[in-house]
């Protein structure tokens, strides 16, 4: 039987089991609604712009490790769907991104709502397509299921022109897909793998350094074991945190720009770094040449060969997917009869301990003003650690960071390569999607918050009951931040005048809506939102101190011993 | 470090802009870049010349191999190869510019291949540096344009790029 390109489309989605689709209608996409109205398998969540159709079909994949798919239309809706494109690309999110174009006949001609879609978006996708027979449609799509969620992962972008939605052609979905061009690497080379835990053994003052990649993965049982068995200490980034749990001695917490004093001392002295699914980013290690100034043994697992001696040059390169090399080397770790150097670690342990006991994440919680810091720990709390938590950008994300105690993956989800302000609610509506019984908490700013506060009308269509954490400082507090640090104190631009009464707001969308301004309410407040309101969205502003600053601090381009500890009067 | 890079590559629609892209997108240099379909029409081949430490030309290696569509990868000046660029110059030929243009061309093992009562367009091969040599070696006044093809490079005996 002959079908429409649309209803191909359709059918190809079921075939890999899609459940939701994220997106918002237009001209060139018409068909394609058409055949999803036609259809009850696939359900569609209408969100209130582009941006936040892929944010959510991120997060859907963040938290489940399923495929992220959305759909939008030609010109303007792909524009606003490239924020979301590139911010899935930079954190290797496998998502399949569905794009409406104009007719196969009326490309290059200026058509109503056309623009260069494969172009503008080649940057920020791992592949795209452009189909331009009906004919190669159905291998387009399962290639870009392959591609998505393969290697390292990335958002893969089908363009389809309207023409090609509405042929006919005889539907065939093939059940496997090779590509000539691509063989991403799975099984680590076992030289190597022996070279490493060689090195490992040896290390009088062994690191364990854990990125994304673990988590994407889901390696993190392989990674406990092989961190438990080793009994060495093991820091993660901001993308890695719940790869291994918070709450662990063996676990520094997070290192780099704001990681702990521990963590990033740690990493500075190590002899021997394992690192894990980890890029070596500028916000990670800081200055690439001061980290090179003390002599170590590195060892990099990374499924991408590119990701590897890119910032930083690496002793034993291991290109493969992170479980399968983690097991590899328990497997040799456990077949060999040397131990590790106990006595060494023993004395390693020890400076840690005393690395440790700055407590570099202290901070006091006045009387009368709230600290935002305060508010997430009692959000752990409240929420028994159990909860999703979505953030947006700036100090929030930060003490989100510091103060929730990840002990799972998949449960912290926020733009690290990025840094796109808005994602919170977006991110926040994806996860419950992917959960439908999970507890979700939005820690945002009242900056980043109203870069995508459309979508509580998405939330209040599809009853989300998501709590949202609006650390309200009124204030761009990281541009603040940075503006005392850096720029003479001078606040260009960064206070935010003329916000909202966010309580008015979440009402006008049908939500509760809270304004917390005592300390002694905080924990009340949240108690009321996750219980009483359990099955609301609930908007809790958060009025905090106005000159919180997220401590440690390492400015860019220093060195990760280069730390600013919190204000002399804190400490 | 100059460096020849050769690339097998998917024949599609924007392969050619995703290796270009890739470049300006890094601050990679690209010297040159010729691309034309292999005996094999759904490939392409294509030879860039760049430049960089190594540590660039590692990373170029590897991001290029990262692109879907491109099949392989292999840097040419890591051993022995050759290197073949094609040039065209037009030249003004009049009086006794005529006859000396004719002796440079033949010094050069040029051919010429168009000739009017004024020009000649004169057709050279080699490497870089000859066909830079032939231009030092003329007066440039003479010239009147000046096309060359970049570099096309090729392993030499058993290094082949194949799939
Ligand atoms: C889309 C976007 N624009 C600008 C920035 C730069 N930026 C980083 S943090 C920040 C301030 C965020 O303010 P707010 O959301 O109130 O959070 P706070 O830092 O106060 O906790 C800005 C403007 C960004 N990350 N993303």
């Amino acid at each position: 039987m002959q079908l429409t390109g649309a209803e191909i489309l359709v059918r190809c989605l079921q075939e890999e089991k899609v459940e939701y689709v994220f997106g918002y209608p237009g001209g060139a996409v018409l068909h394609i609604y058409d055949a999803l109205f036609k259809q009850d398998t696939i359900k569609h969540v209408l969100v209130r712009h582009e941006q936040a159709a892929v944010h959510a079909a991120d997060a859907f994949s963040r938290s489940s490790n399923r495929v992220g798919v959305c759909l939008v239309t030609s010109g303007p809706g792909v524009t606003n769907a490239v924020t979301g494109i590139a911010t899935a690309h930079m954190d290797s999110i496998p998502l399949v991104v569905i794009t409406g174009q104009v007719p196969t006949a009326a490309i290059g001609l200026d058509a109503f709502q056309e623009c260069d879609t494969v172009g503008i978006t080649r940057p920020c996708v791992k592949h795209n397509f452009l189909v331009r027979d009906v004919k190669d449609l159905a291998e387009t799509i399962k290639k870009a299921f392959y591609l998505a969620n393969t290697g390292r992962p990335g958002p893969v972008l089908v363009d389809i022109p309207k023409d090609v939605s509405a042929q006919l052609c005889e539907f065939h979905y093939p059940k496997t897909v090779s590509i000539r061009s691509y063989n991403p690497v799975v099984k680590g080379h076992s030289g190597q793998i022996k070279k490493a835990v060689q090195l490992l053994l040896e290390a009088k003052r062994p690191m364990i350094y854990s990125g994304g990649g673990t988590i994407l993965s889901d390696a993190d049982q392989q990674l406990i074991k092989l961190t438990r068995k080793l009994g060495f200490p093991i820091t993660q980034t901001l993308m890695g945190l719940g790869a291994y749990p918070a709450p662990d001695r063996q676990n520094l917490g997070m290192l780099g720009m704001h990681g702990t004093f521990e963590a990033n001392m740690a990493m500075q002295n190590c002899d021997v770094l394992l690192a894990v699914g980890a890029r070596f980013d500028d916000r990670v290690i800081g200055n690439p040449e001061h980290f090179a100034q003390n002599a170590r043994k590195i060892i990099h697992i990374d499924i991408d060969p590119s990701s590897i001696s890119k910032r930083v040059r690496v002793d034993v390169p291991i290109v493969g997917s992170v479980p399968n090399v983690l097991e590899d080397m328990i497997k040799q770790l456990e077949a060999d009869t040397t131990k590790p150097d106990a006595k060494a670690l023993a004395s390693w342990w020890k400076q840690i301990d005393e690395w440790r006991g700055k407590d570099s994440l202290k901070y006091t919680q006045s009387k009368d003003l709230i600290m935002p810091q305060y508010v997430v720990e009692k959000l752990y709390e409240v929420t028994g650690g159990d909860a999703f938590v979505t953030s947006d950008v700036g100090q929030h994300q930060m003490f989100a960071a510091q103060f929730y105690k990840f002990d799972k993956p998949r449960r912290w989800i926020n733009s690290g390569g990025l840094g796109t302000m808005g994602v919170g609610l977006p991110y926040a509506m994806g996860v419950r999607f992917a959960n439908p019984k999970a507890t979700v908490a939005c820690v945002t700013g009242e900056a980043s918050i109203q870069m995508c506060i459309q979508e509580l009308s998405t939330c209040k269509q599809y009853n989300l009951p998501i709590k949202i954490v609006n650390l309200n400082n009124r204030y761009l507090g990281m541009v603040r931040q940075w503006q005392e640090m850096f720029h003479g104190d001078r606040h260009s631009e960064s206070y935010l005048d003329s916000l909202p009464d966010f309580v008015k707001l979440a009402e006008a969308y049908g939500h509760v809506g809270m304004r917390i301004d005592r300390p002694a309410d905080v924990e009340p407040a949240l108690r009321e939102a996750f219980t009483k309101h359990k099955n609301d969205l609930v908007f809790m502003d958060f009025i905090t101190d106005q000159t919180a600053n997220v401590y440690p601090m390492i400015a860019a381009g220093k060195g990760l011993s280069e730390m600013i500890l919190a204000e002399v009067e804190d400490l | 470090m100059r460096h020849i890079i050769s690339i097998l590559l998917e024949n599609e629609a924007g392969a050619l802009s995703r290796v270009s892209g890739l470049f300006s997108a890094r601050g990679y240099n690209i010297e040159s870049l010729t691309v034309a379909p292999t005996e094999d029409p759904s490939m392409s081949r294509m030879t860039i010349v760049t430049s960089g430490s190594d540590e660039v030309v590692e990373q170029i290696t590897k991001q290029l191999n990262k692109l879907v569509d491109v099949v392989k990868v292999a840097d040419l000046s890591e051993a022995s190869h050759i290197e073949r660029e094609l040039m065209l110059v037009k030249v003004r030929a009049t009086g006794k510019d005529r006859e000396e243009m004719k002796r440079i061309s033949d010094i050069f093992r040029g051919r010429i291949i168009d000739v009017t009562d004024s020009a000649y367009v004169i057709e050279l091969t080699g490497n870089s540096a000859k066909l830079d040599a032939f231009i030092e070696a003329i007066d440039k006044v003479l010239i009147l344009e000046t096309v060359r093809t970049g570099v096309s490079g090729i392993g030499r005996g058993d290094r082949i790029l194949k799939i």
